[in-house]
Formats: structure tokens, C-alpha cells, sequence
């Protein structure tokens, strides 16, 4: 213990002396968050919309207006014809064609239906599908406005009335959806790359062969590079957390102690991931090169920017063994929805597991002999 | 001479890389106190050998005990009684002296009280003293050198292994580093040496000297300048390992 403890300490005092390496613990983490959460939104704002208007009578002035006034739609003007706006479109001046037919006006008047074509630039299938939503809801508005005008007294509205409620996250705000796998992503990379980079560094300076004539035990050694690192990233996550708070208002529902426990068990997992890619490699440039590999793979698949239910299924099975998935989860399980530990113990069980494993390969990998 | 107790034995040390074969059966002992000198031209399997001993590296074969213990099957016992200082330099630069001699102190097990004392006995012998609390890495390379050596010895090892300590440091510099290792045999460590220069060989009670993985001859330097006819251990080495 004696040993260890002299380690942490040798330790510290490198990290503390190496200014640079302080500002990049503690600034990044916060300049990561306060950046990317306000930039990692998949809200669609103003979408420049260009009307093909054929009928060019009150009504389809009418609908057009209906969208102009739309926070989400910003109005670049009529074509002539369908060709000039799709050139419009093909240019990328617009995203999206409302085509009005002749005689739309007369036709809602007498026959009490009529026709719009709605074309959506579908590049990105996400956001396509998101402006489609905007469009078709702007329009069913309208519609139903026109049969209350046309008909005030036998209108009674549609037979069913869906009105969604969006549970955990009632303003459907991204924010406070993306701030918590943000936090995840910041104590990720923290704790994959300080602790490895950390051991392989003394392997390249060659300080590690001084170390290794010594009686040192090998779990003695990793944990004395492990804990050190521990702990800031715990400091990370809490940084984290107060700002999450104090400058995004997430609500933090659930119990700080229990986001914290397993916090403590997921660095494990992650640092002894970073320690052992360490151990098997022997210079810091193998090691950022393999550690970057997985820690994108994981990030990217955890459900963090795309959820893991819509993954392929070969991709969900991957997933099993991905520890930054289950802590995403978890993390906005207890953060949004103030699950308790009850709800989380699978994941954490399996987090628990990971930890363990990881931490006996890291330690078996480091050889003191060669 | 002969009434001293062998700290190291080595018996039919085979170590191999591949079909390269580093250390061709090497046999030899080292009695309790010897400077001993291990001399051979680059890539003669030195740095390999005193791996083996100091259990940094496995053999492929043969018996090797230091310290009264199979550096194979005790490997942290041994550890526990040899000091060592490679070629290339060990101490972290980005600490300050004192910081490291209290790390090593540390991971050695020295009490609190012992790695002061410690500390403070070295600093005042190398007369540094002012220099305790400065960043390793503004210290002249001589410097650094006599202070991994200091800290080799701060646990009081039975064997400290020393690869080509004086590497690139000045000839004035040298000779008090020489000074450092006749005082620590004086008090009964053993010292197990490799150099390049043949003026420190002459310091050395016995050397051996290797050649493409043997041991091709090991004496006293008088004995081998007198068997080989020659001066000096410059022409010694020259005749012997090309």
C-alpha cells in the first residue's frame, strides 16, 4: 500500500508541474461541453423553402404565409416553373419546393379539396425527414383552419386528437439530451488516454526499465497509474456536472451519490482499457493511434448521436461490448429520469464485470520481464 | 581472495533471440565485494547478460543466482538486493532530485526517516547540496549520473549492476565516479560494470571480456596484460575481441 501510495504521489507531482497538461485536464473538459452541447443539436432552423406557385390566389397566399410565419422556415421566393426551383434546389439555395397546382383556390372552394407537392432535399435523411414532419403538420394546420372558416358550426375537429407528451424531456430540448452523453464522452476520453499515455511515456523515456529492477508488484504499479487519473477524472465529471447545471439548467434528478458510484466503476473500466492498450504497446504513437481507433468506434456506437435501437443487429451485438454505451445509458437514466439503482443494475453489474476483466488483463499484460 | 562467498553464479547461460543466439554459454562467478569489470565490443551481448542478471529478462537457458537466489524463480527476491543503472538515463528529469530519491527510497521500502537520512548523506558526499530541490533535467549529464548511482545504492543492494554508467561524461567527472564505486565496494557491495573505456578497466579487481556471446577471457587485468604480452588493457581488448 506504502508502495502505491509513493507512486500516486511521484505521480501528481509530474502531472501538477506540467502546466500545459493541467490546462488540458481541467479547461478542455469545460470548453468541450459548453461547445458541444450547443452544437451537437439535430434541430432543423430555418429551412429556406421555395413555393412553385401555380394558382397564385388568396388561398395559396394564404399557405405560403402559413409557413413563412413558422420559426423553422425561411421563405427564398417563387419560382417560375418546377425546373427553376429544383435548379434552386440542386444549387443548394433552397431545402425544400412547395408546388401549388392551378386553380388550388377555386378547386378548395368547390370540390373542398385540392393539391400541394412538397420536395425535400433528402442528403441528409435525417434532417429530410424532420422538414418533411414541419412541412406536412404546418399544412394539416391550415387545412384545419379552412374547414372551421368554411364550416364553423359542423366542424367538431378530427375524430382523434393526438397530442404527444414528451416524458423526461418535456421540451424535447437537445440540450438536455445531449449534455449528459457529452459528460460521458469528456470522462471517456480523459480516462482512455491520460493513464496510457502516462505508462507508455515511461516506457519510451526508458524510466520504466528502472522500475522494472525494482521488488515492484505488478498491480502495485497499475494501480499507482491508475488511481492518480481516477481521481482527476472524477474532479472532470464533477466540473462536468456543475456546469451542466449552472449554465445548461439540466435538472439533475436523480441521486448525485449514485451517479458518482458508478462514475467511479466506469473510470475503472475505461483506464484500465487505456493501461492495457498501453502495456501491449511501446510508443506513445501506437498507443494514441489504437486507443483513438476504439474510443471513436465506442463513442460513435454508444447511442450517444444515433440511438442503438435503430443500429443493425450484428451492430447492437458489438454494442454488448461496448462500456461507453452502457454508461451513456445509465448516465441519462439516473440524470434525466432519476432512475435508481434498482432500474440501472443490470448495466451496472455487466459495467462492474468489464471493469474487473479489463483491470486483470492490464495487469497480467504488464510484463516487468522482456 | 578465495575465502569470499560468490554473490554471482552463472552456469551455462544460453539466451536467444530467434536463431540469433545473445549469450553463448556463459560461465563465471563473482565473489562478495568484487569491482567486476564485463567488457566486450558492441553487440557482443553485454547489455543482454546483465538483463539476465538483473531479471529484467528471462534466460533461454542455464542457471543464474545473485544474492543467494535462482533469478529465475525469485526474480523479486533478487531485485530486492541488486541496485542497477542502465546506459541510458532513468531518473525522471521532471522531478527534483530529492523527489527522486524519495520515489525510489519509496518503492524500495526505506522508511520516512530513512530516505531523508539518505537523501542528505548522498546530496552532502556529492556536494549538491543546493542542488536538492532543483529539476533533475537542468543538472550536467555527470552530474545526473553519480546521482543514479547514489540512488542505485540507496537501499543498500549486495550487487549493483552498472551498464556503461560513464557514457559520455567528462574524464575529471569519471574518476569521481570512481571514487564512488571503490567507496560503496570498500563497504562490501558488489559492483558489476560494463564500459567502452580501458583506463576504467584497469580499475577493476577482474574482467571479463565478451565476444560475439562468449566469454573469451577473464583475469585480473595484470594477468591478462602478462598472458597476452601487452601494455596495456587497450591492446588486451584489441588482441582479444577484434
Amino acid at each position: 500500500m506504502r508502495t502505491i501510495i509513493f507512486i500516486i504521489r511521484k505521480e501528481f507531482t509530474q502531472i501538477f508541474r506540467d502546466k500545459l497538461m493541467v490546462r488540458i485536464i481541467f479547461l478542455i473538459p469545460i470548453f468541450q461541453l459548453l461547445i458541444l452541447a450547443y452544437a451537437v443539436t439535430f434541430e432543423i432552423k430555418n429551412v429556406r423553402f421555395v413555393t412553385v406557385d401555380h394558382d397564385r390566389s388568396t388561398l395559396s397566399g394564404k399557405l405560403i404565409n402559413k409557413f413563412n410565419g413558422s420559426a423553422f422556415f425561411q421563405y427564398y421566393g417563387n419560382a417560375e416553373n418546377y425546373e427553376e426551383a429544383v435548379q434552386l434546389l440542386t444549387r443548394n439555395k433552397a431545402d425544400q419546393i412547395l408546388m401549388i397546382e392551378p386553380d388550388f383556390g377555386k378547386k378548395m372552394n368547390t370540390e373542398k379539396r385540392g393539391k400541394v407537392q412538397v420536395v425535400t432535399n433528402a442528403i441528409n435523411g435525417n434532417a429530410a425527414s424532420l422538414m418533411s414532419a414541419y412541412a406536412t403538420s404546418i399544412i394539416n394546420d391550415f387545412n384545419r383552419e379552412i374547414i372551421v372558416e368554411q364550416n364553423p358550426t359542423g366542424f367538431s375537429g378530427f375524430p382523434i386528437d393526438i397530442k404527444p407528451r414528451f416524458w423526461y424531456n418535456p421540451e424535447m430540448d437537445y440540450i438536455t439530451f445531449m449534455v449528459p452523453g457529452i459528460l460521458v464522452l469528456l470522462v471517456t476520453i480523459i480516462g482512455m488516454f491520460l493513464g496510457g499515455m502516462n505508462l507508455v511515456k515511461e516506457k519510451e523515456i526508458g524510466t520504466i526499465e528502472q522500475i522494472n529492477v525494482t521488488p515492484i508488484k505488478k498491480f502495485q504499479f497499475i494501480a499507482g497509474k491508475l488511481i492518480p487519473f481516477w481521481i482527476i477524472a472524477n474532479i472532470d465529471f464533477a466540473i462536468g456536472l456543475v456546469v451542466a447545471k449552472f449554465v445548461f439548467n439540466i435538472p439533475i434528478v436523480g441521486s448525485l451519490p449514485l451517479l458518482f458510484f458508478v462514475v467511479s466503476v466506469y473510470l475503472v473500466v475505461i483506464l484500465s482499457f487505456g493501461l492495457f492498450i498501453s502495456t501491449v504497446t511501446n510508443t506513445i504513437q501506437q498507443m494514441m493511434f489504437i486507443t483513438w481507433f476504439f474510443v471513436m468506434v465506442f463513442i460513435l456506437m454508444s447511442g450517444l448521436f444515433t440511438p442503438i435501437e435503430s443500429m443493425p443487429q450484428w451492430a447492437q451485438i458489438i454494442d454488448y461490448f461496448n462500456p461507453v454505451a452502457y454508461f451513456v445509458k445509465i448516465n441519462r437514466m439516473i440524470m434525466l429520469k432519476g432512475s435508481g439503482f434498482f432500474d440501472i443494475q443490470k448495466e451496472f453489474w455487466i459495467l462492474t464485470a468489464y471493469g474487473v476483466v479489463m483491470l486483470i488483463f492490464s495487469t497480467q499484460r504488464y510484463r516487468k520481464t522482456a | 581472495m578465495s575465502q569470499r562467498k560468490n554473490i554471482i553464479e552463472v552456469t551455462n547461460l544460453v539466451k536467444k533471440f530467434g536463431s540469433f543466439t545473445a549469450n553463448d554459454k556463459l560461465n563465471f562467478t563473482v565473489p562478495e565485494g568484487e569491482i567486476f569489470g564485463f567488457l566486450g565490443a558492441n553487440g557482443a551481448g553485454k547489455t543482454t547478460a546483465i538483463k539476465i542478471l538483473s531479471g529484467l529478462s528471462k534466460p533461454t537457458s542455464g542457471k543464474v543466482i545473485v544474492a543467494g537466489y535462482d533469478v529465475s524463480k525469485y526474480p523479486n527476491k533478487v531485485k530486492r538486493n541488486i541496485g542497477y543503472m542502465s546506459q541510458q538515463f532513468s531518473l525522471y528529469n521532471d522531478l527534483t532530485v530529492r523527489e527522486n530519491f524519495r520515489f525510489y527510497g519509496g518503492i524500495y521500502g526505506l522508511s520516512n526517516k530513512a530516505i531523508k537520512d539518505k537523501t542528505n548523506y548522498y546530496l552532502n558526499k556529492l556536494e549538491m547540496q543546493e542542488y536538492g530541490n532543483k529539476l533533475l533535467r537542468s543538472i550536467p549529464l555527470g552530474w545526473k549520473q553519480k546521482l543514479a548511482f547514489s540512488v542505485a545504492n540507496m537501499h543498500e543492494p549486495a550487487v549493483v549492476f552498472l551498464d556503461e554508467p560513464t557514457g559520455g561524461v567528462d574524464p575529471i567527472t569519471r574518476r569521481q565516479f570512481w571514487e564512488l564505486i571503490y567507496e560503496s565496494a570498500d563497504l562490501g557491495t558488489t559492483v558489476f560494470v560494463t564500459t567502452h573505456y580501458m583506463d576504467e578497466a584497469e580499475y577493476c579487481e577482474r574482467v571479463s571480456i565478451m565476444s560475439e556471446g562468449k566469454i573469451v577471457a577473464i583475469d585480473s587485468p595484470a594477468e591478462l596484460k602478462s598472458k597476452y604480452g601487452v601494455d596495456t588493457m587497450d591492446d588486451v581488448f584489441v588482441s582479444i575481441a577484434r
